[in-house]
């Protein structure tokens, strides 16, 4: 196999990897919201499960997680799944999971602004839905960035857990390179593919933290 | 005519502290009114209930005669629907110690946001207006600059501008200076004054006796939830009647 091969191959095999990272973000960055919020309801119930929904997601591997969502359909309910559930299942699996951690980074977030911005909205007579949108929302976002930033660069690496279930990103590619090619060069340039991944990343996120960085 | 009205305003906190109880008072248009008292004695919670961000247990209250909360056969307050609310939040606004200015918003979106969104005014009529508040508070230079860069004395002074430009009837302090390095507490008081010269209805809560005294039609001394003694300035501030008063005038001499 020449190196162009092997290359164009772990290339193909990083648009799924983007694809899974893309996918994710998209999802479970607004479903995170949601859940910080139904987490800090006035409705014990609905708090309760949030709770217990995101102490699972934190307390088992990702991976578990994985295998979960892709076996449980068919030994739970006996439900045959085509084979393009495979990748389906990667994106369930990653978005609930991020979700949870995003959940728990918005609601300290929202916690962290002082009252006085509720108390300052309320009496301009801004409604709870505008003093969330426009005051309390840019306030929260601009104080996360950093932690979004770490659970995003998390991500990018593991978005390689896929493999589990055979699903053909950059990762299981190297992997069958490796074994069918006897050479270690396919993990050198995934290394490679996974750190400019990270690097540009990183760099747009560092972009985005310095963009809300016009005010304190 | 009477712009503002609570009365037998009451309020017990979940720890069991009658921080109101029975409180009276009602305002008439132009006046100014001083709320003096210690720390603790339910000044503050005096102002949030009038301002709707706190709710009372008993009492009335209303705007330029509209009932926002009145008393319901059980004794306990009730409040006027939503909507009914939010038209008579247009009439008040308050100064907070702490200035609860937005971050994130200029100094112009920051006076301008809430005309512009919450009273769906004209942008140009409002835009126009907050340069002419920005002028009379001496910050015109300032419109574009971020809270942060601003001095204490200089956000309270945006803050003053923000309450404002929403054309109250009435506009509530909470010990405006507070929060301020002494030397910057005179520019708000003097702010304050150029408002009460142009007839502007206010109710102060402060510490500054001094300045109560010169600004102030009437100072209301409260002590525990209870309106200890009124009445005008010279009165209340030089000739004390009740022992309270007397006692916490004192103590601030000292
Ligand atoms: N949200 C609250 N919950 C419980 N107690 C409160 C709350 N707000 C104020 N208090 C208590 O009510 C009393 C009066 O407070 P406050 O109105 O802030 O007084 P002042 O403004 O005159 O200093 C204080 O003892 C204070 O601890
Ligand atoms: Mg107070």
């Amino acid at each position: 196999m020449t190196l162009t091969t092997i290359l164009s191959k772990l290339a193909g095999g990083m648009l799924t990897s983007f694809s899974i990272f893309s996918l994710t973000l998209i999802f479970s960055l607004p479903l995170g919201l949601l859940v910080a919020l139904a987490r800090m309801s006035k409705n014990a119930l609905v708090k309760g499960i949030m709770r217990i929904y995101i102490s699972i997601m934190r307390g088992t591997p990702l991976m578990l997680q994985l295998l979960v969502v892709y076996f449980g359909p068919y030994y739970v309910f006996g439900i045959k799944l085509s084979p393009n559930y495979r990748y389906w299942a990667v994106i369930i699996a990653f978005v609930i999971n991020y979700a949870a951690y995003f959940a728990e980074i918005y609601r300290g977030g929202i916690e962290s602004i002082a009252p006085g911005q509720y108390e300052a909205a309320k009496v301009l007579g801004y409604s709870s839905s505008q003093t969330f949108v426009k005051i309390i929302l840019p306030q929260v976002i601009k104080r996360i960035i950093p932690s979004i930033t770490n659970e995003v660069i998390t991500l990018i690496k593991d978005t390689s857990l896929a493999f589990a279930i055979a699903v053909t990103e950059m990762f299981t590619i190297a992997k069958a390179i490796a074994s069918s090619e006897k050479t270690l060069m396919a993990y050198v340039f995934a290394g490679i593919f996974y750190y400019v991944f990270n690097f540009i990343v990183a760099m747009i996120m560092e972009r985005i933290e310095k963009k809300l960085n016009y005010y304190h | 005519m009477e712009v503002f009205n609570i009365k037998q305003a009451s309020k017990t906190f979940d720890n069991n502290l009658d921080v109101l109880q029975g409180i009276d008072i009602s305002v008439s248009q132009g006046e100014v009114v001083a709320i003096i008292g210690p720390s603790g004695s339910g000044k503050s919670t005096l102002l949030r209930c009038a301002t709707l961000l706190e709710t009372m247990d008993s009492g009335e209250l209303s705007y330029s005669g509209e009932k926002a909360a009145w008393n319901g056969p059980d004794g306990k307050t009730v409040y006027a629907p939503e909507a009914e609310l939010k038209k008579i939040k247009s009439k008040f606004g308050l100064v907070f110690q702490n200035f609860n200015l937005f971050p994130h918003y200029s100094v112009m979106k920051n006076i301008t946001d809430a005309p512009i969104c919450v009273q769906k005014r004209d942008p140009k009529e409002v835009f126009a207006e907050a340069d002419a508040l920005l002028a009379k508070m001496g910050i015109s230079d300032k419109a574009d600059a971020y809270p942060y860069q601003l001095s204490g004395g200089q956000q309270q002074r945006v803050s003053i501008a923000r309450a404002l430009a929403m054309n109250p009837e009435i506009l509530f302090f909470d010990e405006p200076t507070s929060a301020l390095d002494p030397e910057l507490t005179g520019e708000i008081l003097r702010v304050i004054r150029t408002l009460a010269l142009e007839n502007m209805t206010m109710v102060i809560v402060t510490h500054e006796i001094e300045f109560a005294r010169i600004v102030a039609d009437r100072v209301i001394f409260m002590d525990a939830g209870i309106i200890i003694e009124e009445g005008s300035a010279e009165q209340l501030i030089n000739n004390p009647e009740n022992a309270r008063t007397k006692a916490f005038l004192s103590r601030l001499q000292l």
